[in-house]
């Protein structure tokens, strides 16, 4: 039987017990139905999932679900929308109970006297042109003028295919706010004219987020590996898919065979009693879905079927280690 | 009481190695002391699944909260008869 230390070095060994233990459980939040922008490629409207319910309005009722939540073991709260920091005492229900994290556009300055280690995430389309176009407004010039030099906040830049050949000037200028970086993909069936890949592409992209990475391995949160699932679609010479995905909210996961998933996964509407299908919209086509966090997911839950190799173990940890930098559970 | 730790160990290998498809070992083979998560890379799911069989098998329950202590299959298998003998 391959063991893990029969495959790892003192240094990778070491690497791996730091993230083992971590038995990391979350589960997604939408905190209200309302946002400050109207993105053409936001799933969350393009889909209707603000139509699921009206959102709840009653803070106790917020401070009750969440202590069920915690009851039923979840020990990352991942808020996201609409515009989370809409609703900032919605968002403090969570932070003073769970380790957060905060996805949001930016444009809304989290206070951090309030706040002074949620982790954020801010939302990044692409350059001047591109934001403009997308989001009706370049967010950079605010919300880097928001958190410039906040420890606790970095980028989530989506690559789109009009990105190609851009992306440093972006991550440039994320790095000279002293920000960090984590790079994702946006899924074609978004529908937006003129934002579609194509499969050529995913192959640029590819090089060009681990060129990005070996050029600022300090501003960018990332690792190859991960590019190379999440813009093949394929992992160990799997294809993603919906009998792949680990992150289909669990009470309404029928799937046989049941696939590696993420234990007690959920993600709640706001009205704090629909649940989503997933951690994306319920209308995706799976085959060609790019959700980041699905695609390192699906990585993380299948661990064993990456202790073959020394490099499949190595690819398997660098993985996780982005994964808990991203979400706060080791340091950057 | 060595018979039946000893018989209890080899029934939890032979289930885990079951459970997980494990390769190339057998329960006669498999180290009782090996640490499931750190050697063999057992996951919260992996202890969920096998937990269900265990419960099945040795008509115990085995509490979420004690997963992170029940590190090798020796350990698993004294938790089992010590929860056998008091009766839980």
């Amino acid at each position: 039987m391959i063991t893990v230390s029969s495959l790892l070095d003192a240094h990778w060994y070491e690497r791996y017990k730091t993230i083992s233990k971590l038995n990391i459980r979350s589960s997604i939040y939408d905190v209200t139905n309302r946002c400050n922008l109207r993105c053409k490629g936001c799933f969350f409207f393009s889909s209707g999932e603000h139509q699921v319910g009206d959102e709840e309005n009653d803070l106790a009722l917020w401070h009750q679900f969440i202590d069920r939540e915690m009851a039923r073991g979840v020990n990352l709260a991942i808020l996201i929308g609409g515009e989370p920091t809409l609703c900032l005492d919605r968002v403090e229900a969570f932070y003073k109970k769970l380790p957060t994290f905060c996805a949001t556009n930016g444009l809304i300055k989290v206070p951090r006297d309030r706040f002074p280690e949620l982790m954020v995430g801010i939302s990044l389309w692409g350059d001047s042109a591109d934001e403009t176009i997308l989001r009706g407004k370049d967010t950079f010039k605010i919300s880097s003028a928001n958190y410039q030099g906040d420890p606790n906040a970095y980028y989530l830049y989506t690559i789109t295919p009009k990105q190609l050949g851009k992306t440093e000037a972006i991550i440039t200028k994320i790095r000279d706010v002293g920000l960090k970086v984590h790079m994702q993909l946006l899924s074609n069936d978004e529908g937006v004219d003129g934002f579609s890949w194509q499969p050529e592409e995913l192959v640029a992209v590819r090089e060009e987020m681990d060129a990005m990475l070996d050029r600022y391995p300090e501003t960018v949160i990332s690792c190859k590996y991960y590019h190379e699932v999440i813009t093949s679609g394929t992992m160990l010479g799997r294809r993603f898919g919906w009998m792949e995905c680990p992150s289909v909210t669990e009470p309404l996961d029928r799937r046989q065979p049941q696939p590696k998933r993420l234990i007690g996964f959920i993600r709640w509407s706001s009205n704090l009693r629909a649940m989503h299908r997933c951690c994306t919209s319920e209308t995706r086509d799976c085959s060609t879905c790019k959700d980041g966090a699905a695609h390192m997911s699906w990585v993380m839950v299948n661990k064993r079927a990456h202790i073959k190799t020394a490099e499949d173990l190595q690819n398997w940890i660098e993985v996780y280690e982005m994964f808990a930098k991203l979400y706060r559970f080791i340091p950057w | 009481m060595s018979d039946k730790i000893n018989e209890t160990i080899t029934r939890i290998a032979e289930i885990i190695i079951n459970e997980l498809k494990l390769e190339d070992v057998t329960a006669a083979t498999f180290n009782p002391d090996l640490d499931l998560v750190d050697e063999v890379g057992v996951d919260s799911m992996d202890l969920a699944t096998v937990a269900l069989v265990l419960r099945d098998e040795f008509g115990i329950r085995i509490d979420e909260d004690d997963y992170p202590k029940l590190s090798t299959v020796r350990i698993i298998a004294q938790y089992i008869l010590d929860k056998q003998s008091s009766g839980e």
